[in-house]
């Protein structure tokens, strides 16, 4: 059986130690969704789109969260945090000037370099708005590298809506389509309403030629899929960011496990051929 | 030796009504005269020195700028005494933990530590399966390995570690006749165990995968309780939790990590609610794959050593070793 060099691994250095970050702008978005732009202090963040950090209150603990920002936009990055535990209650009294720990970044990417050439659709729901945001970001970044691009956003109702001043810009592009919709409209509400597959009537696209980035809570990834699938959009090309409670980042602590897989080493980005295998994916 | 730390199996408690009926626990050794090596069963095994159930990590403050540092512990231990089956546990452990990013916590506290090995002549339970998971006769894992001959004990090194250890005790260049008291000692140990499993190691992924949609899963979890004595006791079970504990004058705080279960329902629960493994059926699948195929898939090394402990600490007698039979006849 394979063999193992111990000694090597016991001079590494710790993964599980923080390095800090400054706050440099806070924004409650929503009730409960509160966005961060942070800078590491000693050296800045290198990573990519589709990537996660673990985020530590000092004092109070850790929590993985999904960079929302592009590496194009500059050394600082974003995190768009959702209040449901400890840590991401706690970050609500967080702002600028204040100091986080970040650990990571932590797993792969969103292929895009292999995208490029292709057509791209974003499918983005609730909070799944914020990993899809890298991407976007970095695509409309290299406006020129991809074809089409048709940005699809679903949420439960307006109030719940992210980076609304951005939807609105890339409302107004001409080189991208973007469509948001929301469960339950409220009376001020004029777009589209209803689930987020309503939208897929309303677009064209080539599915041989397009890559569907989908991200968001399981129930709507399911009925995605399909829609995409029934567009002809093949397997391989349909990708997902999935959630998990990953405590450590590298592989060890076991919770982010889906039968052999370590989500935050091989994840958090698969394809629907790989999420089909693994049966627990969704 | 006598700067490290040295632990060993320890008599912990009689039966009253039976005082043969004899109960063993690894311990750090107070006296030399208290090591039993003719010990046979306990509850956890060494793994507990090298991994223990809480370990701190990262130390930070919280009056004066965080400053988090790693907290790697340097205790060098001798673990005197470790069987086979529990000696391929720590090589298990030793993979899992260098793999790809390494985890210095862990293989700071393994690198310090010495593991003097001791055969089995016999198995110690029928819950056992060593024979079977190929941890009866350990590739790695230890760095001396004694085979107990009545009076005397043959001793071989296996690691440089090993030999420098060896050096230094008070032995003698084996004779004829401890050549083939060592020969008679293996060919006891040969007759004495038995394969469990109608199929060799090597298939046990496949018949794990071929099992995966089979309604074993759901029978047997009748009887669990989730309650995880299985991954307490496991010798190769490595899943943690980590808190954060602040100290009492709120100066500063620890990050620590301690022993999680695969088996308790928050285990796969995500921030939003979802718990991916809701079914406790599918936590005990998810146990027995990872035991049986995914561990071995990810490291190279068995993630079942076939000891039993699961089995023997499981007030449903839930059974690794029966389970991994029963999914070879059923669909």
């Amino acid at each position: 059986m394979t063999q193992t060099d111990i000694h090597q691994g016991a001079q590494a250095e710790s993964p599980y130690v923080p390095k800090m970050a400054r706050i440099l702008s806070a924004e409650q978005m929503t009730e409960t969704e509160r966005f961060f732009r942070l800078e590491i202090e000693d050296a800045p963040l290198a990573y990519e789109p589709g990537q996660f950090v673990g985020v530590t209150v000092f004092g109070t603990g850790e929590a993985p969260i999904s960079i929302c920002s592009s590496p194009t936009q500059g050394d600082a990055f974003e995190l768009t945090v959702r209040s449901v535990g400890l840590v991401t209650n706690k970050l609500k009294e967080f702002g600028e000037g204040d100091r986080l720990g970040i650990r990571g970044p932590f797993g792969n990417t969103f292929p895009y370099e292999e995208m490029k050439g292709h057509d791209v659709l974003f499918v983005a729901g609730g909070l799944g708005l914020a990993p899809t945001r890298s991407l976007i970001r970095y695509v409309l970044d290299h406006r020129g590298d991809y074809g089409k691009v048709t940005i699809l956003v679903g949420a439960r109702d307006p109030s719940l809506l992210l980076f609304r001043d951005e939807l609105k810009a890339w409302t107004e592009r001409s080189d991208a389509e973007t469509l948001v919709t929301v469960d339950r409209p409220d009376k001020a509400w004029s777009g589209h309403m209803g689930v987020i597959t309503r939208l897929f009537a309303k677009i064209t696209m080539d599915p041989a030629a397009t890559y569907a980035v989908i991200v968001g809570p399981p129930v709507m990834f399911k009925f995605t899929v399909l829609e995409a699938l029934a567009e002809g959009i093949p397997e391989s090309r349909i990708i997902c960011s999935l959630e998990r409670h990953m405590k450590c980042g590298v592989g060890k602590c076991g919770h982010c496990q889906i039968r052999g897989t370590y989500v935050c080493r091989e994840g958090p980005v698969f394809t629907y051929e790989q999420v089909k295998r693994l049966r627990e994916g969704i | 030796m006598a700067d490290r730390t040295v632990a060993g199996p320890v008599l912990k408690e009689t039966n009253v009504s039976d005082p043969s009926d004899e109960r063993f626990e690894w311990a750090v050794l107070e006296e030399a005269g208290d090591l039993r090596l003719d010990y046979n069963l306990t509850v956890l095994g060494p793994k507990k020195f090298l991994w223990p159930p809480r370990q701190p990590l990262v130390a930070y403050r919280l009056d004066d700028g965080p400053h988090p540092q790693p907290l790697i512990a340097h205790e060098p231990t001798v673990l005197l005494g470790v069987h086979p089956c529990d000696a391929m546990a720590i090589a298990t452990l030793d993979a899992a933990f260098a793999k790809d990013i390494p985890d210095p916590h862990y293989l700071a506290r393994r690198a310090d530590a010495a593991i003097v090995a001791l055969d089995c002549a016999a198995p110690c339970h029928e819950s056992s399966f060593c024979l079977d998971m190929g941890s009866l006769y350990p590739d790695s894992g230890y760095d001396v390995m004694l085979t107990p001959m009545g009076e005397v004990l043959f001793v071989e090194a296996a690691t440089d570690l090993g030999r420098s250890l060896v050096e230094k005790a008070a032995v003698r260049p084996a004779a004829k006749d401890d050549m083939e008291a060592r020969q008679k000692f293996a060919e006891e140990k040969r007759s004495n165990f038995h394969y469990k499993l109608p199929y060799e190691l090597k298939y046990l992924p496949e018949v794990l995968e071929q099992s995966y949609d089979s309604l074993v899963w759901e029978a047997i979890a009748r009887r669990c309780f989730s309650c995880g004595s299985c991954n307490t006791t496991c010798p190769t079970c490595y899943c943690w939790d980590v808190t954060d504990d602040i100290a009492d004058d709120f100066s500063g705080g620890v990050r620590t990590r301690r022993y999680d279960s695969c088996q308790l329902d928050p285990f796969a629960e995500v921030a939003g609610g979802e718990n991916f493994r809701e079914e406790r059926w599918s936590r005990l699948r998810h146990r027995m794959f990872r035991k049986g195929k995914y561990i071995l898939e990810q490291t190279g090394r068995v993630g079942c050593v076939g000891c039993g402990r699961c089995e023997r600490a499981c007030v449903s007698h839930i059974s690794i070793k029966d389970t991994y039979v029963q999914i070879a006849g059923t669909r």
